[in-house]
């Protein structure tokens, strides 16, 4: 008996030996190597955001421990998760309890959490996204995901123009997750409404010297 | 099923009588029901004129948009093409990071094979990403007749599954529900809510999060779709908004994904396209909130048990069409749906199938069939549209739809024998074909006049014109023909008349409005 | 310049008004119009309701009546006959015909242009000496605005008429509904597209609904009529034809 792989694969073969078609070359005239100055990618970048509805808070990184410990207070933060390799530098200011990630804590605890924090492994300003990928400063991916409130921390250096080129500094392998501004959803009367099931605030510090 | 010994088989449509690719009636019909609700008009019409707004907003900031368009279309006509090497490096790039994949030839096949994994993890519920293959499938109703609950997890499809309903729309499947019905659902249906609930969406949203909380955290089972699967790496995408498919491809223990064989891409780079035409095609986004890119399994993250299954389900016998083959480039945007006057009209269920809207029509046809019955409700779908060629104009990966329906229509015609339309439209080509004839039938026509009322109208026509003159008067025909008219002497004088009034018009200096850009236009053709 | 002019078998022998005056305002232009007598139908409507096989003589019949070196331009007042003729031919010819059919299409279709086009880019005028002292509303029909991407030409057309009180139609480039069998096979949907655009014409207070194609005009004007609107409908030629010396009557009837 033929195996389901083997009549799939023969089907295709045989679809495409029954209409042949000429070989297609690939156009790619679009915009690629698009750069911009640190400010216009900034302002960019911070527009974009600021258009979901994220918060926004850039920074010089000798300020990054002062933000952070004023964001996490603004939104009464009092317990966090973080993940192993983030820089513990930056929760210098915070006088909160400090929750480090591992790999062995049930996901349903991230739940208690009142916000997370993490670094981030590159960015796109003018689709105002921001690309987890699982770096040890960054954490597996349900611990940016279950607690309501993410704090991304974001260096401008980062952060590039276009997608192309945020997508060029991804590695394919590694679990990536691209944010654009909070939970989201349009499925009411195509109507957006911020917050859904992922985290419903997304504020995110740019270190516009970093 | 040996390619290399003797011809090439044409590949099956999917199997008759499985799944979600055929309703029970033809699209007029069905359509009839949706038209004479008001409600669903309303809704439809606010729905698709707010996401056309948005999407034209963000397709026309890109400078570059065509070029993404060319090159979209180009690399899913590209990865067609070499379909086979890129599924098995896909399989190859998967098992090697940890995965398993699973070959599906139809939609019984998929549906047992999830069955049988989700009983291997000893668990009798899934959370689920939306996902249209697990959809045209019909998935959710194998699962429960398996003993297995499936919880959908996406706001529209949470909506549509509550009310027992069935999805309008590729991207917002509740698109045919406003505020207030989705508020009675709720109410109606999910255990402990807020019996103050309001029709705010901001509340109806975070409502279904409180209920849907508890699923994701305590399910060690998710299935899911996929937005790409990439060959060279192995890499799935889902490409999400509400953060439910981060949840499902995360949190619970196992995953199984369900990706029609078309959805491959040939090289991570390619995302770099994807990720601009999909979420401007389809939410009017800059960018969809989040996006999960996968790669079999990665140790202490997500789910340690992963598992593809490839599914077929017709999508071969597509690809045997050389000009049909384009619909399987569709990346389920749903731009179509939304700039598609029928669809506005009528809705999403009255395609009957999985995929409605314009690429339904192309779709649904070519991996179900339309003539695998009597008056097979299918074969009604190409003539669902006026050929007014919004879709291709909105279609991130220029599918062209209207070609597409006109290619469809014309196999249904060669497929469907002897019927009176064919013997009416080779009466009419054999009239036309012969001027003599034409002139006498144009004369016939001109009798026209007789049936015609006092105020020269015929408001009232036999069948089939019935469904026209239900709504439309018709002028009586006139009582000469162009051609006449033009062999007449008065056509002659009529000329003659207007060419001495450009001579005049050419002798004259004093020229009136209009006259100097019709002089200088007439130096240039001379 | 030397132009066949193409009536289509729906302005030949329904609408022949718009076809008279595409005649009338060419020659008036100063050019010679000839009117190949053999010509009957593009088949567009056979090829849009799926049938291949039978208009291949209608195909081949339009490439002999058009194919004369002689004619320097082919015209027809519409788009969507301008369009099969432009995309549709080849389709039928590659797949029933023979390579001398083949060749023929492709000659005809090089040279082959709705009305606006060949007024705008080959004749090079905007301005045609019209006056048309109306209020017009212009609906630019499917096959004209998207398939042979005519764009703005009839309204350049038309701010150019003189006296002439042209008013924007609300949702212009939604389909009329109309879709040759589409309106027969999918009566009710039809209806449901032509009333929106019924209640678009009548926010526009336009005496006149105007478009490039007599078979849209066709649907719309017996919307309107059927409705009693105030409104009446009418091609474009006949409006660019219209002059002081001889100005359009507008008859009392709504007509095309």
């Amino acid at each position: 008996m033929t195996s389901a792989r083997e009549t799939v694969l023969g089907r295709v073969r045989d679809a495409l030996a029954l209409a042949p078609t000429p070989a297609t070359a690939v156009p790619r005239a679009y915009r690629t190597g698009w750069a911009l100055p640190d400010p216009e990618r900034l302002a960019l970048f911070t527009d974009r955001l600021l258009d979901y509805r994220a918060e926004v808070h850039p920074c010089t990184a000798d300020r990054t421990a002062k933000v952070v410990a004023e964001v996490l207070r603004d939104h009464g933060a009092r317990r966090i998760g973080v993940p192993a390799g983030l820089d513990p530098r930056w929760l210098d200011a915070y006088d909160g309890e400090v929750c480090q990630d591992a790999a062995d804590i049930p996901a349903p605890r991230l739940d208690s959490l009142d916000a997370v924090v993490t670094a981030s492994a590159a960015g796109c300003a003018e689709t105002g996204t921001i690309f987890l990928d699982g770096s040890p400063d960054q954490g597996r991916r349900a611990l940016s995901l279950v607690p309501d409130l993410h704090l991304c921390v974001v260096d401008l250096s980062s952060v590039e123009a276009g997608v192309p080129e945020a997508v060029a500094r991804l590695v394919p392998e590694r679990p990536t997750t691209l944010i654009s501004g909070p939970s989201a959803t349009s499925d009411i009367e195509l109507e957006r409404v911020e917050g859904v099931h992922g985290p419903r605030t997304l504020v995110v510090v740019i270190r516009t010297d970093r | 099923m040996s390619t290399f010994l003797g011809m090439p088989a044409r590949p099956p449509r999917s199997p008759y009588g499985t799944g979600n690719l055929r309703g029970d009636e033809p699209f007029p019909r069905a359509a009839h029901q949706e038209l004479g609700n008001g409600q669903l008009r309303r809704n439809l019409h606010k729905a698709t004129t707010t996401i056309r707004a948005k999407r034209l907003n963000v397709t026309g900031e890109l400078p570059d948009w065509e070029a993404l368009r060319d090159a979209g279309s180009a690399i899913k006509t590209d990865a067609m093409n070499r379909l086979p090497e890129l599924l098995e490096q896909l399989e190859l790039k998967v098992t090697e990071h940890g995965g398993t994949v699973h070959w599906a030839r139809d939609a019984a096949e998929a549906n047992e094979i999830v069955a049988r994994l989700v009983r291997a993890t000893g668990s009798s519920e899934v959370i689920k990403v939306k996902s249209m293959a697990t959809q045209e499938i019909g998935l959710n109703e194998h699962l429960e007749s398996a003993g297995i609950t499936p919880y959908e997890t996406d706001l529209a499809e949470l909506i549509v599954q509550l009310a027992h309903d069935k999805p309008s729309h590729i991207l917002v499947p509740a698109i045919h529900r406003n505020r207030d019905e989705i508020r009675q659902i709720f109410l109606d249906r999910i255990p402990g809510v807020d019996p103050e609930l309001d029709n705010v969406p901001a509340h109806l949203a975070a409502a279904a999060r409180a209920y849907l909380r508890q699923k994701f955290m305590t399910t060690k089972v998710a299935v899911s779709g996929a937005n790409f699967g990439i060959a060279e790496t192995g890499t799935l995408s889902v490409v999400e908004s509400e953060g439910n498919g981060r949840m499902c491809l995360t949190l619970p223990d196992t995953l199984i994904t369900v990706m029609g064989i078309e959805k491959v891409l040939p090289r991570y780079q390619d995302l770099e396209v994807f990720l601009q035409l999909l979420p401007r095609s389809s939410t009017g986004e800059r960018m969809n909130p989040y996006t999960s890119l996968w790669t079999g399994v990665t140790p202490g993250d997500g789910p340690q048990d992963f598992h593809l299954v490839l599914l077929d389900n017709g999508r071969t016998a597509a690809l045997a069409d050389a000009i049909g083959r384009a619909a399987l480039n569709c990346i389920r945007c749903s731009a179509c749906l939304n700039v598609c006057p029928v669809y506005e009209r009528t809705g999403g269920h009255a395609y009957a199938s999985t995929y409605p809207g314009p690429i339904g029509a192309v779709l649904t046809p070519q991996l179900a069939g339309m003539h695998a019955a009597d008056d097979d409700p299918n074969s009604s779908l190409p003539y669902a549209s006026s050929l007014c060629g919004a879709c291709f104009d909105a279609c991130p990966v220029k599918i062209d739809i209207p070609s597409l329906l006109v290619e469809l229509r014309h196999q249904h015609t060669e497929q469907a024998g002897t019927t009176p339309e064919k013997l009416a439209m080779k009466a009419a080509a054999a009239v036309m074909k012969r001027p003599a004839l034409y002139t006498g039938a144009q004369k016939a026509a001109g009798l026209g006049r007789v049936v015609a009322g006092r105020d020269g109208t015929i408001s009232r026509l036999p069948p089939p014109f019935n469904g026209w003159s239900d709504s439309r008067d018709t002028a009586a025909p006139p009582r000469r023909t162009f051609r006449a008219w033009f062999a007449s002497d008065e056509g002659r004088a009529t000329l003659r008349a207007a060419a001495d009034e450009h001579d005049r018009g050419q002798g004259e200096s004093d020229q009136g409005p209009g006259e100097p850009d019709r002089n200088q236009g007439e130096d240039g053709t001379r | 310049m030397r132009i066949g002019l193409f009536a289509t078998c729906l302005g030949d022998t329904l609408f022949p008004d718009a076809v008279r005056s595409t005649a009338v305002l060419l020659t008036r232009l100063g050019h010679e119009v000839v009117f190949p007598p053999e010509q009957t139908c593009c088949g567009q409507m056979h090829i849009n309701t799926g049938y291949q096989r039978e208009p291949v003589p209608l195909v081949r019949n339009f490439a002999e009546q058009f194919g004369d070196a002689s004619i320097d331009a082919v015209v027809m007042p519409s788009g969507s006959c301008a369009g099969s003729v432009r995309h549709q031919h080849a389709i039928v010819a590659d797949r029933y015909g023979d390579a001398a059919l083949r060749a023929g299409v492709a000659v005809v279709a090089a040279k082959t242009y709705e009305l606006s086009e060949l007024l705008v880019d080959v004749l090079g005028v905007t301005g045609v000496g019209a006056y048309f002292p109306h209020r017009v509303t212009y609906h630019p029909t499917c096959h004209s605005l998207r398939m042979l991407r005519v764009g703005d030409r009839p309204l350049r057309l038309l701010r150019a008429v003189d006296a002439i009180d042209l008013v924007e139609l609300p949702g212009a480039d939604s389909c009329c509904g109309f879709g040759g069998t589409f309106a027969l096979k999918n009566a009710e949907t039809s209806t449901a597209m032509l009333h929106d655009k019924l209640d678009s014409i009548a926010t526009t207070g336009a005496e006149v609904c105007t478009a490039g194609d007599s078979s849209c005009l066709m649907h719309i004007g017996g919307g309107l009529s059927r409705i009693r609107s105030g409104t009446r409908t009418l091609h474009l030629a006949r409006i660019l034809a219209a002059t002081r010396a001889t100005p359009d009557v507008l008859t009392e009837a709504a007509s095309v």
